[in-house]
């Protein structure tokens, strides 16, 4: 039933994201809304800004920090959830399944 | 004896001459890409990954227990999340310098340009990004040789009910 919900639910949701690109401008468009104000005061203004000479670490890492630092957080969540996964499940046929009880820890410990 | 345990062999021509020529370099150009990254496009995660690769050598080459960089369980897991803290902290620093989240500007060093300050926040948040990077790449290894010990340890159990 779990998997079930989550298979409608994923599909739902990746289909929402899909139809959300219809509305973005296309790539290069120079009337865009970013290309009109926020592109060209990074272009000029990166360097006395932030002191970087590269436009690219400026924006990534000084006017978009906040958006790296969930980046980052992603990332260490990720890998956490993979590690998660390898550490607490088992493999039976060519499926992952979760460990039972008597692999599990509770059981090692004793 | 330093110099002694350094020139001893771990196994074989191939695995000696690949390690005293990939790993050192590895590491010492992730630390570049990490120290050169306010100059250049990216810098913490490309060298976070750098760095966990000449670790993950390390550990192939030299084996589980005894190797240089023995980093494992639950305090790399910590390591990972240490990583990402020093980010936040970063944030954190420059509010009580007075300035916005994540404004450089205003972090609470003597430094008089800028610049300088700039450089600086964008060399404490790549650091941490690294951080994080390498030690994410470290435990899910870990994780993948945990499984095979397993698997390992399973097919030594069977064969002994077998017998």
């Amino acid at each position: 039933m779990t998997r079930v919900l989550t298979t409608i639910l994923m599909t739902a949701v990746t289909a929402l994201f899909c139809f959300c690109t219809v509305f973005l401008p296309p790539i290069g468009d120079p009337n865009s809304a970013p290309n009109q104000h926020v592109t060209p005061y990074y272009i000029e203004n990166a360097k006395e800004d932030t002191g970087s000479p590269n436009i690219v670490t400026a924006t990534l890492a000084d006017y978009r920090g906040f958006d790296t630092l969930w980046e980052t957080s992603v990332m260490f969540v990720s890998g956490l959830t993979a590690f998660l996964i390898l550490m607490n499940s088992t493999e039976i046929g060519d499926k992952i399944m979760p460990k039972k009880g008597e692999k599990g820890g509770a059981k090692r410990e004793e | 004896m330093k110099n002694n345990s350094m020139k001893k062999a771990f196994g074989g021509l191939i695995l000696d001459t690949s390690f005293r020529i990939l790993v050192p370099f590895t590491l010492v150009y992730g630390m570049y890409i990490l120290t050169h990254g306010e100059y250049s496009p990216g810098g913490g995660f490309q060298a976070g990954a750098l760095v966990a690769v000449g670790i993950v050598l390390v550990r192939m080459i030299q084996g589980g227990d005894k190797d240089m960089f023995n980093v494992s369980g639950p305090m790399a897991v910590v390591c990972a999340g240490v990583g990402t803290f020093i980010y936040a902290g970063t944030g954190w620093l420059t509010i009580f310098g007075g300035g916005l989240f994540l404004d450089y500007g205003a972090l609470p060093v003597p430094m008089h340009h800028l610049a300088e300050l700039h450089a600086l926040g964008i060399l404490m948040i790549e650091i941490g990004v690294t951080v994080c990077v390498m030690m994410t790449i470290i435990n899910i290894m870990d994780a993948i040789i945990e499984r095979l010990d397993d698997d390992l340890e399973e097919e030594v159990e069977c064969d002994g009910n077998n017998h």
